[in-house]
């Protein structure tokens, strides 16, 4: 019997198939790319002022609180008015060109528009407050803040990121007087510290897993 | 489809089934007693219609699939945009960003005010709850005033000042205003006419009476279509003057209803249900429990509730007064007997309120004429009710002035040329004018009209300006509640357009200048205030009530010359003739809702109909004339004729069509336009509820209807349980039956545990009155897209909780139960077992979460639900695009995409956020902290919710009634959700008839 497949043809088809092959995994990876949460992991993200931490948490010495105010009573942790800028920013720095856009938002009324950096899909409804409440350090999802000049993600923010700690929280709570201290580090064994926390802040390790606890 | 269900009405067979029998059957609509083919088929289908939906091919299907496939990848491909933050640049007082906050004012309805809390998130109003310190509210609400919120948004409203139907400005306005103005000073404003709808506002009665002492020929018209005229002649007839009348219903023990329909739309609607279900003593067996006796010509709120009604025509409602007063001894006129009505009915009626002298108490309905209510303050003098359920004030309104004469007065003097400038303030009068006053016509030969409206409707369009109004929540103002007492509206948001409110334009004509409402409002109440204004105006902002406002109660005395029988003399003469009445429609009320999505899918209380008003006949008109739901009839009445839609209701008085005002309309906006039919085009101005001499005639047409009253369908169970006191006396378990809870019948999956909280809910069928507030309060907390009359009529709309009305006995006088129907969350939950994808799931409080980022549709859980409570985005029903509707969403519910399955959550956003609160203090949420949508705006308090867990619950309480039962709990769901038998009180003297 003659051969169906001439030996060219079969190597074309060989070849061929190896073409859609890598061509489906380039796709493939460029998409994994496109979906990548934006910006990455460790790149500073770009703002109208280039704020620094570094200079006002880490040098100066600010409280999280003074300009993030809603953080222990709200979902969202705030960002400052125009207003809370100016309080400094009346008598210092008043002419430097960087601080220009703040005082023209002052000045004529119109909000400063910050690009969010930590921003979860539409779906999670996470609060800052019980998560304040319950000892878990700002540094602890946000990172060394005091260390970045401009601010960048330190955590992936994936459900399975979350998960880690809603399953054994002793691993990362901490004392509520350190909650803001971005460079508190445990004294001794975290777990041993943490599952007392977790016992004095009655934190219901039972139900943290529920779906209804951050999807509505 | 071969045969549409609603037609199929057999006759014949509803005859034989419901014949003479009395049983204790439920049924849901005469399709279903008439066990018609189609009817089977209709519950068979999970979706019905869903077959011919699509009638594609393999190959188009494959050609549709690719093509979606593609555009999926497509759309995978595009980056989440940048979100950016944008903070205050000085934050508001007191501000938590990211906290909602509530602010106290006031919506109105015919000019009466229900005082309310708005929650506004980040500046923008979401959601309207009632206000526990305003009268009219005491914490609930009602179906309108939810909706109010959407009125709000509406895409449709007017944004611009128009002229002849261009685009111009306020200043153009102004100078053309000032103009007007100087020639109207000249001569004393001769010529001058406002027409505004039914004022209570304290500020905007002041502005008019200025703006009369300065233009003294100047006139003030008031019209609303749905007016208290007949409640002010009636006491003008009884006492001499036009006074308010204020009704106690919970102090009243036997309550007689002259075709008044007090629960569902009277001034005080909301406190009446409050107050009545408190006489009936919600939730369980009380002392002494109300009894309601009911005399309707079309079946409202009220006669549904009664424990004893007669349908009867509105036009012999006079008569039935006449005998209850004579066989209470008055000296009226009165027939020997009254068509329609049993002697012996009338005669128990009348021994109970006898009986109860002091506490009974006669309600006239708003559409009686004068007469009627002269006799009903009369009754209620006899019994001694007077002071104790029934009290008299000052009048409420501005000026209590008859409003049809006063619309026709300005009609007259337009023809007459006497009118050079009219201003128009709200309503929508050339729409909702009688038919005869031909309002419209004249409008165009005025020389100068302006109207101020919320949206460029049927009157805009006759008038040469159109000014774009503020929405009540967008505005300063103040109205008045039924009792008097004042609250001030303040604004939650600026005006989204360049509106003006009626303050602002008032200001205008009176001086010329321009002054904000908040000056205008704060200047009259410096004056009433007095010295220490600014607490006492931060104070009623705060509570929403400005205190000591409420009208005191007034000593009144009967006029001696009141006539003995009506001004018809006893009626009888045309008695075979057909009579046709008008009612304000339960979602449209008079048409100004109609461009509301919500109320227009609400289904209707009673038909359960969506989208249209219908032709409402009795089934035994029906059957004579042989009418099916849906055909088209021409109604000819005085002269004029319209085309409508039948629709059957059970209960309806014979030869009686009803139709309910405010559709029809043609500029309403992209909602309302081109649904239903305009009523007022039957409406004679000298009769403007009922008249006789209608005439049917079959046109041989169709119309389809959307009507929700098969889907859901739960078949022939047990699902209602009534029981009367006296049953319920003899044995506690009479109405609940058998406890299916507590039966132990094994399960294979293993039981879940509740450590912390436990959910439930109980819903008191006894005090529920049908309403729909609760939907509709759940569609604006859970943002629940609507999905349009074709879709309903698929059987896909999206209420998380259904009100489901059922009938007992038979099809021409039958006993109405309603019973709302959310999730039930069961903790052996069948949709839970059969999710591929986990998107069903248990949580350890005992809620069957729906998440919806892992729901793929298929649809599984829907199809297991027996309750049938699940609901199916079967397109992208949520509206994505319009900027201003994504403002009025609550931004603590995921609004939900196409192909994902959703259901009541028992408000799972307001449980989160009372469990957070309540670890952030380290303790457990107190009973009533969690308040659900359903259970805050339920008039009547039907509906309770609370922690199984907690001991001292509510609902733990309520659970431990005997009148306590699980729907379909045969099947061993262990529903969380569990409701309370209804009992009913009726006479034991009268047999139904």
């Amino acid at each position: 019997m003659a051969q169906v497949f001439q030996p060219r043809l079969i190597l074309s088809l060989k070849l061929g198939a190896l073409v859609v092959l890598t061509l489906s995994a380039v796709a493939v990876l460029a998409w994994r790319i496109s979906i990548a949460p934006h910006p990455a992991i460790g790149s500073p993200v770009e703002q109208v002022v280039p704020f620094s931490h570094v200079h006002h948490v880490g040098e100066v010495g600010l409280d999280c609180r003074y300009c993030h105010a809603s953080v222990e009573q709200s979902a969202f942790a705030g960002i400052p008015p125009t207003h809370t800028c100016m309080t400094c920013h009346s008598q210092l720095f008043t002419d430097a060109p960087m601080l220009a856009p703040v005082v023209k938002s002052f000045e004529s009324g119109a909000p400063l528009q910050w690009n969010r950096v930590h921003d979860l899909p539409d779906f999670v409804y996470f609060n800052h407050s019980i998560h304040i409440a319950k000892g878990v350090g700002c540094a602890t999802c946000h990172g060394p803040v005091n260390r970045m000049p401009l601010i960048w993600r330190t955590a992936s923010l994936e459900m399975q990121w979350c998960l880690e700690c809603h399953r054994a929280p002793e691993r990362h709570i901490r004392p509520l007087d350190k909650v803001f201290d971005l460079n508190w580090q445990p004294a001794g064994d975290q777990l041993a510290l943490g599952k007392r926390l977790v016992e004095a802040y009655r934190i219901h390790t039972a139900s943290l897993t529920d779906c209804s606890i951050c999807h509505r | 489809m071969t045969e549409d269900p609603h037609t199929a009405v057999d006759s014949e067979a509803i005859r034989l089934r419901l014949g003479d029998t009395h049983g204790a059957t439920m049924w849901r609509s005469l399709d279903e007693i008439g066990e018609t083919s189609a009817f089977g088929d209709y519950l068979t289908q999970q979706f019905p219609r869903f077959a011919n939906q699509f009638q594609v091919d393999r190959r188009e299907f494959l050609k549709l699939m690719s093509a979606s496939l593609a555009l999926a990848g497509l759309g995978a491909c595009t980056r989440e945009p940048q979100e950016k933050i944008l903070p205050y640049v000085k934050a508001p007082q007191g501000a938590v960003a990211g906290e909602p906050r509530f602010f106290a004012t006031a919506t109105t309805l015919g000019g009466f005010a229900m005082g309310v809390l708005v929650e506004s998130n980040m500046g923008r109003p979401t959601k309207v709850e009632g206000n526990p310190m305003h009268p009219a509210s005491l914490g609930s609400t009602d179906t309108l005033t939810q909706a109010s919120v959407l009125g709000l948004w509406d895409p449709d409203r007017s944004q611009v000042v128009t002229r002849k139907g261009q685009i111009s400005t306020w200043e153009n306005f102004s100078s053309a205003l000032g103009r007007q103005l100087i020639g109207l000073a000249r001569k004393q404003g001769e010529g001058l006419r406002i027409l505004t709808e039914t004022v209570t506002s304290p500020t905007l009665a002041a502005q008019l009476q200025a703006l009369l002492a300065r233009y003294p020929k100047a006139q003030w018209h008031q019209y609303d279509p749905i007016n208290r005229d007949n409640v002010y002649d009636g006491t003008r007839m009884a006492f001499g003057e036009a006074l308010d009348v204020r009704y106690r219903l919970d102090k009243a023990r036997t309550i007689l209803s002259l075709d008044a329909d007090f629960l569902g739309a009277g001034n005080a609607r909301v406190r009446a249900a409050r107050d009545f279900a408190q006489g009936r003593g919600a939730g369980g067996r009380a002392a002494m429990p109300n009894r309601l006796y009911a005399v309707a010509s079309s079946p409202s709120l009220t006669s549904a509730f009664a424990d004893h009604c007669v349908a009867l025509r509105a036009g012999d409602v006079e008569n039935a007064a006449l005998r209850i007063a004579k066989l209470l001894d008055l000296p009226v006129v009165a027939p020997d007997a009254v068509v329609g009505v049993a002697e012996d009915w009338l005669a128990a009626c009348v021994r109970d309120l006898q009986a109860s002298r002091g506490a009974s108490l006669v309600v006239a309905g708003e559409a009686q004429p004068p007469f009627v209510h002269a006799l009903a303050h009369r009754i209620n003098h006899a019994l001694g009710n007077v002071g104790v359920t029934v009290t008299y004030s000052e009048p409420v309104v501005a000026d209590p002035a008859n409003q049809g004469e006063s619309l026709r007065a300005l009609v007259r003097d337009i023809a007459a040329h006497a009118v050079d400038t009219l201003i128009v303030i709200g309503g929508n009068p050339v729409y909702c004018a009688p038919a005869d006053v031909r309002f419209g016509d004249g409008l165009l030969g005025v020389p100068l009209t302006v109207r101020l409206g919320l949206y460029e409707d049927e009157t805009s369009a006759r008038c040469q300006w159109h000014l774009p109004a503020t929405h009540a929540l967008e505005a300063w103002s103040d109205a008045r509640a039924y009792d008097g007492t004042v609250t001030l509206m303040q604004p939650l948001i600026a005006p989204l357009y360049a509106g003006r409110s009626a303050h602002e334009l008032l200001a205008m004509l009176g001086g010329g200048t321009l002054r904000s409402g908040y000056d205008i409002m704060r200047d009259y109440w410096q004056e009433k205030l007095g010295a220490d204004f600014e607490r006492g105006w931060s104070t009623a902002l705060r509570e929403g009530v400005v205190t000591g406002t409420a009208l005191p109660e007034k000593t009144v005395t009967t006029r001696g010359d009141l006539p003995a029988h009506g001004p018809a003399g006893p009626a009888g003469a045309d008695d075979s003739s057909l009579e046709l009445i008008f009612t304000p429609d339960p979602s449209v009320w008079d048409g100004s809702f109609a461009n509301n999505a919500w109320l227009q899918e609400l289904p209707r209380p009673l038909t359960k109909l969506t989208w249209d008003n219908a032709a409402l006949v009795a089934p035994a008109l029906a059957k004579r004339l042989s009418l099916q739901n849906e055909d088209v009839v021409e109604l000819t009445c005085r002269g004029r004729t319209l085309a409508a839609p039948v629709w059957i209701v059970p209960g309806q008085a014979d030869g009686v069509v009803s139709v309910s005002l405010g559709y029809g309309r043609t500029r309403a906006g992209r909602v309302g336009n081109g649904h239903g039919f305009d009523a007022y085009a039957l409406r004679p101005s000298d009769a403007p509820w009922f008249s006789r001499g209608l005439q049917i005639r079959k046109t041989g047409k169709k119309y389809p209807l959307a009507t929700t009253q098969h889907h859901h369908a739960m078949d022939g169970r047990d699902l209602v349980r009534v029981a009367t006191v006296a049953e319920f006396d003899q044995n506690p378990q009479a109405a609940s039956g058998p406890r299916h809870a507590t039966i132990p019948i094994g399960t294979l999956y293993s039981p879940f545990k509740y450590d912390g909280y436990a959910w439930g809910m109980a819903i008191n069928l006894g005090a529920c009155i049908g309403c729909n507030a609760c939907t509709i309060a759940c569609q604006a907390e859970n943002n629940i897209p609507v999905v349009g009359k074709a879709e309903v009529a698929r059987g896909r709309e999206m209420h998380w909780i259904r009100v489901d009305r059922y009938y007992e006995g038979s099809a021409h006088a039958p006993r109405t139960h309603f019973q709302p129907v959310p999730c039930m969350q069961c903790e052996r939950a069948p949709c839970e077992v059969v999710c591929p994808t986990e998107a069903s799931v248990h949580d350890s409080e005992g809620l069957n979460v729906q998440v919806y980022n892992r729901c793929v549709g298929t649809r599984f859980c829907s199809n297991n639900c027996p309750y049938k409570v699940r609901r199916f985005n079967f397109f992208q029903y949520a509206d994505e695009n319009t900027e201003s509707l994504k403002a009025q969403r609550n931004p603590e519910v995921t609004v939900r995409m196409r192909g994902v399955m959703e259901k009541c959550s028992y408000c799972i956003q307001r449980i989160a956020n009372g469990r957070i609160e309540a670890d952030k203090a380290g303790r457990r949420i107190r009973d009533g902290e969690v308040v659900t949508a359903c259970q805050a705006v339920c008039p009547t308090q039907a509906i309770s919710f609370g922690d199984l867990n907690d001991p001292a619950s509510r609902v733990k309480a309520l659970k431990a009634s005997p009148l306590d039962y699980a729907l379909l709990g045969e099947l061993n769901t262990r529903p969380r959700t569990t409701y309370l038998a209804k009992l009913t009180n009726p006479n034991p003297d009268l047999k139904e008839s």
